[in-house]
């Protein structure tokens, strides 16, 4: 596949043809991915890509390379990262991604619409108590007060959240396993269980990471 | 061939320089005056001449009103940013501006844009280069603070093309410092690059990995500098001059340009000496005097250097890096020379930084670094590869004036996103996307880039069409916009209207009002040409001399030519193309015979089987001989 940035003939650029990022690297569509080989891989074609070498060639040449470089980027990019790897794939496999970003809660807000978003049912009781605990937080700081003991509480419950978010990928990780296993033999219906799996591990894992960036803030904010 | 000579271009708030690769090391191009620093202040002089560097320093005091420095400051900015350096810098708008317009600033009776001020700097910039090469210069690799964004970039590329000049890349400053660093260090492993200078702050991580140039993260602030420092001071002096002498002199140009240079001497002194006595003359006849103590000195200029503290803190955690892990930091920038600087680094850094460098050379002997990869590279440059990034995360701008983010921050460039948009009522011809460059999340607090709107949409009921549109930065942190309506295959048309700097339209009439610079250009490049034309055929007459062919000629003959001879030796130093041209021709024409017996002898050479490169009949003066002229085309 990797073949094909080049001209067999000449070694010359060439238009890109739209692949998936995994098969930009000559890679299978698979979850684990040896970092240390596609950094190497990344530094081997971006000596060939990139348009400082093309500085002085024909601008049909400049142009194909920067679009070839920039889908390079691009790749690296996203594989690079476990989360958006498995996000990328996810989609390369039909799935749409709920949308959870900050922007989407902005624009909730600026619209007022509600922002629908489930708690994760093993959360439910964590995030309750959670809210109860910064609704009084700013309760004191309307009215000037400071109880350090409810921002250390707090400060703990973030903790909490930081640990079960690193342990949230280490979770993906083994569904990584589980895929990669079943996608040369498996079977289309085991396919997709480990699919929905990963997609809804993702999604409790943007809700965490949204939990911990507003405690974050309430906590600046109050400190 | 020596057409695509490229030199690199430190553009700089204070100080321009440009440099270029001398075999196996980058080294600075001296101006006439022998030195290295191009001052970026330009004037228009009583003749209106416009005057550029060390030469128009005297006229910031003399007529300020005439003159301007730092205009760095207002690149690619609009009406509405600028008025806190209209408070602290003696920048005069036109007055017929208009909101929304490209700034325009008064020099006399002129009035001129930023681009077109910084194409002064340029083009005294490439003079300098040609005159040190003997031969022009068109291509160039330009220096841009980090953290500028795409209007400011923009605007340093007209400025270039204005200037006559083919900008054939942006680099970031900090980048090419680590470019400059790393060809002298060769070392693998994580460096920062601290680049505080006189406008503008800069800090970027990069990873350097056999000849690879990686930026992890970069960040800073494009309004914090030695300017600053320096405008604290003149507010001290203007209070104490206001308080001890009852005199306001705040609105006096001439005055505060005075006691600026003043300043800017105590700042300078400070870096080495414990105190300094500040006295200034004044226009008015008063004067001025105060002791400054370094300690007084750090505790004033405390709150600026500060801040540059949170763009660093940024720049490691989207690096994901404790400072422990930063193998080197190299500072860059005049500002760096101030010990408290230093002291502040080395605490954030927990490491002395590296101070090898020379911290106003080292971006233009960076840039010099990457005109060469550009130009094909050389043994030096052999596996030097620059990876950079955009510092600022673009975005376009969704319902509720949201910011929704399509190319994040620190992304490698170049780097793309392809969006999908549709149409809200049947045959609906156009889609408008408003193109936003920052962090926030509301569009009113990022910086709005353009408004692309999108036309030629086939009808179609609402929602059916399916335009793609793809935003790509390229490798100078520009970008460019594409749309495809995909049902019908149809490329869209995009009307692209820059929130802030000038349209094509605009640069290309400023290209042609700088005609009268262009041919003052044209001629430099005739004189030059012409001085080389000269070299070429009096070598060719020293060769020709030694040649049996010259013993042939008539002693009246030799005298004639050695009359010509001497006659564009003289000339040939002068800046007169025309008189040069003249003894050129007339040698030339006084040569023929003597070419004549060349070739003869050559010919005759040749029929006694040695070869005409043995006989040594390329060198001859020809008359009308093309080798010299090759050169420039």
């Amino acid at each position: 596949m990797r073949a094909s940035h080049f001209c067999s003939a000449c070694g010359k650029v060439q238009p890109p043809v739209p692949v998936d990022y995994f098969s930009f690297f000559g890679f299978p569509r698979k979850l684990n991915v040896d970092t240390g080989l596609l950094e190497r891989e990344f530094y081997e074609l971006s000596r060939k890509l990139h348009p400082d070498l093309y500085a002085r060639a024909e601008s049909r040449e400049q142009e194909w390379s920067m679009e070839q470089s920039s889908l390079l980027n691009d790749a690296y990019r996203t594989l690079k990262d476990p989360i958006k790897r498995t996000e990328y794939l996810l989609r390369l496999e039909g799935v749409e991604l709920e949308e959870q970003s900050k922007a989407a809660t902005e624009k909730a807000r600026a619209t007022g619409e509600v922002k629908k978003q489930v708690v994760p049912p093993d959360l439910l009781e964590e995030v309750f108590e959670l809210n109860m605990q910064l609704e009084e937080l700013r309760m004191q700081k309307k009215a000037g007060e400071n109880d350090p003991m409810l921002i250390q509480e707090i400060g703990k419950q973030k903790m909490s959240l930081e640990a079960k978010y690193e342990a949230l990928l280490n979770e993906l990780r083994g569904y990584w396993d589980q895929w990669d296993k079943l996608v040369d033999s498996g079977a289309e219906e085991d396919r997709r269980k480990v699919r929905d799996k990963m997609l809804d591990l993702l999604n409790r894992r943007n809700y965490v990471r949204n939990l911990v960036r507003d405690v974050t803030e309430a906590l600046e904010s109050s400190t | 061939m020596s057409n695509d000579r490229i030199v690199g271009i430190d553009l700089g708030t204070t100080n321009s320089l440009v440099a270029f690769m001398q075999g196996e090391n980058p080294v600075v191009i001296p101006g006439e005056d022998g030195s290295n620093l191009v001052p970026s202040v330009v004037a228009l002089d009583e003749h209106h001449q416009i005057i550029v560097g060390n030469a128009a320093r005297k006229y910031l005091i003399e007529t300020p009103e005439r003159s301007v420095y730092s205009i760095k400051r207002l690149m690619g900015r609009g009406m509405e940013d600028i008025q806190e350096e209209l408070k602290l810098f003696p920048f005069r708008l036109a007055e017929d501006m208009q909101v929304g317009e490209v700034l325009r600033i008064q020099l006399g009776h002129q009035a001129f844009t930023p681009p077109e001020i910084s194409a002064f700097i340029l083009r005294q910039l490439k003079r300098n280069a040609e005159r040190f090469f003997n031969a022009p210069v068109v291509k160039a690799v330009i220096t841009v603070p980090a953290y500028f964004n795409d209007a400011q970039r923009q605007a340093t590329k007209d400025a270039g093309r204005i200037a006559g000049l083919e900008v054939l890349r942006l680099v970031n400053e900090p980048t090419a410092a680590s470019l400059a660093y790393g060809l002298d260090k060769k070392q693998n492993g994580i460096v920062a690059v601290y680049d505080f200078g006189g406008g503008t702050f800069d800090i970027s991580i990069l990873k350097l990995h056999d000849g690879i140039f990686e930026v992890i993260a970069t960040n800073g602030d494009t309004h914090l500098g030695g300017d600053d420092i320096d405008n604290l001071l003149i507010r001290i002096a203007l209070d104490d001059i206001r308080g001890d002498m009852g005199n306001d002199l705040s609105r006096n140009g001439e005055a505060v340009a005075t006691i600026r240079q003043a300043v800017i001497e105590a700042k300078i002194a400070l870096s080495t000496q414990p105190a300094i006595k500040l006295d200034v003359e004044l226009p008015d006849g008063g004067r001025y005097q105060r002791e400054i103590t370094r300690e007084q000195f750090e505790q004033l200029i405390q709150p600026v250097i500060d801040r540059t503290v949170a763009p660093c803190k940024q720049a490691l955690k989207d690096a994901g890096l404790k400072p422990e892990h930063i193998d080197e930091v190299v500072l860059v920038g005049g500002s760096t020379r101030i010990p408290k600087v230093r002291a502040l680094v080395e605490e954030m850094f927990k490491r002395k930084p590296h101070t090898d460098l020379n911290p106003d050379e080292v971006v233009a002997l960076g840039a010099a670094v990457q005109a060469t990869i550009l130009g094909g590279g050389s043994e030096a440059t052999q596996n030097m590869l620059l990876l950079d990034v955009t510092p600022l995360s673009l975005g376009i701008e969704v319902a509720g004036g949201v910011t929704d983010k399509i190319i994040l921050r620190n992304s490698t460039i170049p780097a793309s996103a392809t969006q999908y948009y549709t149409t809200q009522i049947d045959g609906q011809a156009n889609v408008a996307i408003h193109v936003l460059q920052g962090e926030r999340e509301l569009a009113t607090d990022c910086r709005s880039l353009a408004r692309f709107d999108l036309r030629g949409i086939p009808p179609m009921t609402a929602g059916m069409p399916r335009i793609e549109v793809k935003f790509l930065i390229d490798a100078n942190g520009i970008l460019h916009v594409s749309a495809r309506e995909q049902r019908s295959g149809k490329e869209a048309e995009i009307e692209v209207q820059p929130s802030y700097g000038l349209t094509d339209e605009q640069v290309e009439s400023m290209i042609l009002d700088s005609f009268d610079y262009a041919e003052e250009d044209f001629r430099r490049r005739q004189v030059i040409e012409a001085g080389n034309e000269a070299g070429t055929i009096l070598a060719a007459l020293e060769k020709g001399k030694q040649s049996p062919a010259w013993g042939k000629l008539t002693s009246d003959e030799k005298k004639k030519i050695s009359k010509l001879e001497k006659a564009l030796n003289e000339v040939r130093n002068e800046d007169d193309y025309a008189s040069i041209r003249k003894a050129i021709d007339a040698l030339n024409q006084g040569t023929m015979r003597l070419a004549e017996l060349m070739m003869d002898s050559a010919v005759s050479s040749a029929l006694k089987g040695k070869t005409m490169d043995e006989a040594d009949m390329g060198e001859a003066p020809m008359a009308g001989h093309p080798v010299a002229k090759a050169d420039f085309e």
